[in-house]
């Protein structure tokens, strides 16, 4: 049956039909309006999931295609006496191992998301408008194959993230609604700049049968252009289109810095951390299970695959960035007081664990990378939704005033403690595969890196524990007394806090005792990026 | 020029030159109209009037579309091609939008010179389209002379306002010196090839003595100068910006977009006319000249870059709509510069299609920005930043037509802006000018910055005080509405599916490459 539908066209919209029902449901009425948006938010997942089940992993090739033209421009032809001369952007969709199961992340994390919304007190309305919207966005950037596609998705995400930190979040949100605008906004640029430059040159092809000339966004065009196929205008020396060498490394480079921007790789890591600091739990769920996700997601797909050979020169010195991320990440959490800018630090060195698997150039650690992107967007998502919580019970994220809260929540302690050490990476949960096929591939290529490495997992781990030891084990505040289950102001978790939290909880366990749900689709699509990478480089040698 | 050829003037010609004689007459009708009407009926007599000669005048320009090939009047010195009809389009429709705006403006602001208001639009649209076809410098001059004087005196129609005064005089006194040292650019273009007509000086210059190549230097560097003026495009925007700080918002925003887009033709005609594509002479200094289309149109760039630069940089530290409007004004000039600048070469002939998509753009965002503010000023009393605070709250629609609107300015999808930037950069991608195009995209951050300082006191700030100046009674046109939406929604059509503009201007151009 689902081969018959639009399967990638009908999650990209479903989104929007809810913002439509949003758009005219009546302002004042908060729960019909809480409703609709927690409703509509999981008919995405409903056909993300549909697309999980439905795609072959072990093909490993691009599924579920749907593309249209949308733009057509014709240009002046005359003077290279062609007999067509466009520009040309489709309409293009289609899912492989790598975008699809970010894609059910996605759906998954603005789902959950939208029901650990209730801490959300005002401005309904807007809130879930510019949640769906969000949503379409960033699930139409991870499916979209052409270059003004993905562009177009990317830079609408920027509004709606901004209204979402900047609306509900701290004291501070607006400032960092502000940084996080400026730092992706500069991304977007210079990704924008960095794709115009491929269209315009990789991009370019010409039928000779039939002189039809042509620029083209699409994804699979530039890479046969680029690599496959040696005829391509792209690959010849002096002429507008060609593509020198110097143009590639820069073009690596802007594309690094641009997606670096959005990882974050470190220096540029502030904003991010701002954000999820800042924003309401639930925005920091979609912050770090998405929109860093996403970061990474470029950074692979456009940056290392496009660019193999410059990615496969800068692999040491990026390698060497991700590993101080993921100490300077891991030591900087150590010193936060509070629990969400610690939350938002130890992902930045999670992020950077993930740079350190990218520039691994072998299919663990890719696969690892990936793997890790998935597990840790289902973790740090379950941890900002309990620290939502903690929030609201103690009325503040601050470490001193959560000391020994931990008896009078026993739930929310124990899934905090399971959350934390699955963050940590412990064996059985879903931290571990990730993590462990990423050293596999760091011991291979770097050694001295994945020495150093072992003692950021070892750090890792011991900030984990010791930023819950103290929930656990002090003494409670006199404040405190007496909360909790016993009678206190809040009892353990409610059910809508419960809900999400045993959804992530249950896959955080299924991934981590069989990974295999993810890998079987991710692994075969990487072995292709590693085989494409390998056999460019070696040509590239020659 | 030659007199002789205005004899063989005929009845079809009449009609060729309608919407421009049509606005002739339309200026003569207020004029004369305002002699015999009472103050309070004339407002609306005056401003129906002037919207139905636009319509008509547009109505006339259509058959125009139709045309296989470009036709001359006066001996050549008007030119009726396809580039005019479409910028001509363009210009009525914004002049009509303006009228739009201005429905009610005289009243509110005390204008009492609501004959003169309307008469002086119509005439200063008429110098615009006069600008857009002419092909020969006198009668450039004269189309640039009527827009500009129009302008300055629609600046300094609120005769009691003291900020109204001095705009209107700096204009005046800017738009003077500028148009001396474009005459003087223009005497020497006249007297190295002896001819007033374009394509004349493009032929004696190409086989110009290499020792005048120093004086068609010069020529280009004032008039580069002089039209910088005029468009208000940096170094040169202070005079403008007083203007349009001063001028009430409908003239401000005239100022921002039919003085612009004429301007913006006034160089293309001026530039592709005299400089473009200078074949090599033979002769010892071929070089220089070659090199002489290539720095006019380098020239033209660096005010392209500098425009974006300061105009986007300015914007982030004002405080006050109206002077951020008219920064962002100086900002897309640049944008609009830019096109301009980069000349046809084999691989890039669509940079006249992609002007006039930028132009359409900025059209469209300025002048519902403009509508914007007009709102905002009404509801809040003031034209400060805070005015625009709590505007979700007061009036949700409004607020959402603006946001689109505001995207636009930004370069953000699903807007024309988005788009308008986007074939802009690659334009310069297509000519390897890789600089500039990350330089623009980079510039584009700034406007993000600005633009959103705006979304926030709309959409994030809670707190809304009326100031003591606004009047709770002052209803809001529903033209003002009429125009944000019509801006806000064509923009974000223009920016799903760009070509429903790019395509058939495109084809438009392909039937008459000859520009010149």
């Amino acid at each position: 049956m689902w081969d018959k539908l639009p399967l990638l066209s009908l999650l990209l919209a479903s989104p929007l039909l809810g913002v439509l029902f949003l758009a005219v449901a009546p302002k004042g009425n908060g729960r019909l309006l809480q409703r609709m948006g927690m409703a509509t938010s999981f008919l995405p997942l409903l056909f993300a999931g549909t697309a999980y089940v439905h795609y072959q992993g072990v093909v490993g090739t691009l599924q579920l295609a749907e593309r249209y033209p949308w733009i057509r421009i014709p240009l002046e032809r005359e003077l290279l006496g062609a007999s067509t001369y466009t520009l040309t952007f489709d309409y293009h969709l289609a899912a492989d191992g790598l975008s699809l199961p970010l894609v059910f992340l996605t759906a998954l994390v603005f789902a959950m998301a939208s029901l650990a919304s209730r801490q959300i007190k005002k401005r309904w309305k807007l809130f879930y408008i510019q949640l769906l919207l969000l949503e379409t966005a960033v699930i139409g950037l991870l499916l979209a194959r052409d270059l003004a596609l993905f562009l177009l998705f990317l830079a609408f995400a920027l509004v709606p993230m901004y209204f979402l930190v900047g609306i509900w979040g701290g004291a501070d949100r607006e400032k960092a609604a502000s940084r996080f605008l400026v730092t992706a906004g500069m991304g977007v640029a210079l990704i924008a700049t960095a794709f115009l430059i491929l269209i315009g040159t990789a991009g370019f092809t010409v039928e000779e049968s039939t002189m039809a000339f042509r620029y083209s966004g699409d994804l699979d065009t530039i890479r046969m252009n680029l690599f496959t196929n040696p005829a391509a205008y792209v690959n010849y020396v002096d002429n507008p289109f060609t593509m020198t060498t110097g143009m590639r490394v820069s073009l690596f480079g802007l594309l690094v810095a641009g997606f670096g921007l959005l990882l974050p790789i470190v220096p540029f890591h502030r904003a991010a951390v701002r954000v999820q600091a800042e924003a309401a739990s639930c925005i920091s769920m979609i912050h770090s299970a998405v929109w860093m996700t996403m970061g990474a997601y470029g950074l692979l797909r456009f940056a290392f695959v496009l660019f193999p050979e410059q990615a496969k020169a800068a692999a040491s010195s990026l390698a060497v960035l991700g590993l101080i991320g993921f100490l300077y990440g891991a030591l900087v959490a150590l010193a936060q007081r509070e629990l969400r800018s610690f939350l938002a630090y130890a992902n930045v060195s999670q992020m950077s664990l993930v740079l350190l698997g990218l520039t691994t150039f072998s299919t663990e650690g890719w696969t690892g990378a990936v793997l890790l992107l998935v597990s840790h967007g289902l973790i740090s998502a379950l941890l900002f939704l309990l620290i939502g919580s903690w929030g609201e019970r103690a009325g503040s994220t601050e470490l001193v005033r959560l000391a020994g809260l931990g008896s009078a929540y026993p739930f929310l302690t124990g899934v905090l403690l399971f959350a934390s050490f699955a963050f940590a990476g412990l064996p059985g949960l879903a931290g571990f595969p990730g993590q462990l096929l990423i050293f596999i591939g760091i011991a291979k290529s770097h050694r001295g890196v994945a020495a150093a490495a072992v003692i950021g997992i070892l750090l890792l781990a011991a900030v984990m524990l010791r930023t819950i030891q103290g929930l656990l084990f002090q003494k409670p505040r006199e404040e405190h007394r007496g909360q909790g289950a016993g009678g206190g102001s809040r009892g353990d978790a409610a059910l809508w806090e419960a809900v999400p939290i045993i959804v992530l909880t249950t896959l955080i366990l299924l991934v981590g005792i069989y990974p295999g749900i993810v890998s079987q689709h991710v692994e075969k699509t990487i072995a292709g990026f590693t085989a494409h990478i390998q056999s460019s480089v070696e040509k590239g040698g020659d | 020029m030659d007199t002789s050829a205005w004899s063989s003037f005929n009845a079809g010609d009449m009609l060729r030159l309608a919407p421009e004689l049509l606005l002739l007459a339309g200026f003569a009708l207020i004029l004369l109209l305002d002699l015999f009407l009472p103050t309070a009926r004339a407002r609306q007599v005056h401003n129906g009037l002037a919207l139905a000669v636009i319509a008509v005048a547009a109505g006339l320009l259509l058959p125009q579309f139709g045309m296989k090939e470009p036709l001359l009047f006066f001996g050549g010195s008007y030119r009726i091609d396809p580039f005019s009809s479409v910028m001509k389009l363009l210009l009525l429709g914004g002049t009509g939008l303006i009228l739009l705006l201005s429905r009610g403006v005289t009243e509110r602001e005390r204008i009492t010179a609501a004959g003169e208001y309307h008469a002086l639009l119509l005439s200063a649209s008429l110098g615009a389209l006069v600008m857009v076809s002419s092909t020969d410098l006198i009668t450039l001059y004269i189309g640039l002379e009527t827009l500009s004087l129009s302008s300055s005196v629609l600046a300094g129609i609120r005769r009691r306002d003291r900020k109204a005064n001095e705009g209107a005089f700096k204009l005046f006194l800017q738009g003077g010196i500028a148009s001396a040292i474009i005459l003087y650019g223009m005497s020497l273009l006249y007297g190295i090839s002896g001819s007033t007509r374009l394509d004349g000086i493009r032929e004696s210059i190409r086989t110009v003595d290499p020792g005048f190549i120093p004086l068609l230097y010069a020529a280009a560097i004032l008039l580069l100068v002089g039209i910088g003026v005029k468009l208000a495009a940096a170094p040169f925007h202070d005079g403008a910006i007083a203007a349009s700080e001063g001028a009430s918002p409908p003239i401000a925003a005239f100022h921002a977009v039919i003085g612009r887009g004429a301007g913006i033709a006034l160089l293309l005609r001026l530039f592709y006319g005299g400089f473009y594509g200078q074949p090599v002479p033979e002769g010892a200094l071929a070089e220089g000249a070659s090199l002489l289309a290539q720095d006019a149109f380098q020239g033209i760039l660096v005010l392209a870059v500098l425009s974006t630069a300061v105009g986007n940089l300015l914007a982030l530290r004002q405080t006050n709509g109206r002077r951020l409007l008219a920064y962002a004004g100086v900002a897309g000039t640049g944008c609009l510069l830019l096109p301009a600048g980069i000349s046809f070469s084999t691989v890039s002939l669509t940079s006249l299609a992609e002007l006039v998509y930028a132009f359409t753009a900025y059209l469209l965002m300025m002048l519902g920005s403009y509508a914007g503010l007009m709102i905002v000023e009404r509801l809040s009393g003031n034209s400060e930043l805070s005015g625009f605070s709590g505007l979700y709250y007061r009036s949700p629609g409004t607020a959402a037509a603006l946001l689109l609107v505001l995207l636009s300015l930004a370069g953000l999808p699903v807007t024309a802006g988005f788009f308008s930037k986007l074939f802009l950069l690659f334009g310069a991608v297509q000519l390897r000018m890789y600089g500039i195009a990350l330089f623009m995209a980079v510039a584009s951050v700034l406007a993000l910055v600005y633009v959103f300082r705006l979304i926030r006191q709309m959409f994030l700030r809670g707190e809304w005080e009326a100031s003591p100046n606004a009047n709770p009674n002052d209803t809001i046109p529903w033209t003002l509405k009429a125009v944000l939406w019509g801006c806000a929604i064509t923009g974000v059509l223009l920016g799903l599916f760009p070509q429903m503009l790019l395509g058939p201007i495109t084809n438009i151009f392909k039937r008459a490459m000859d520009f010149f």
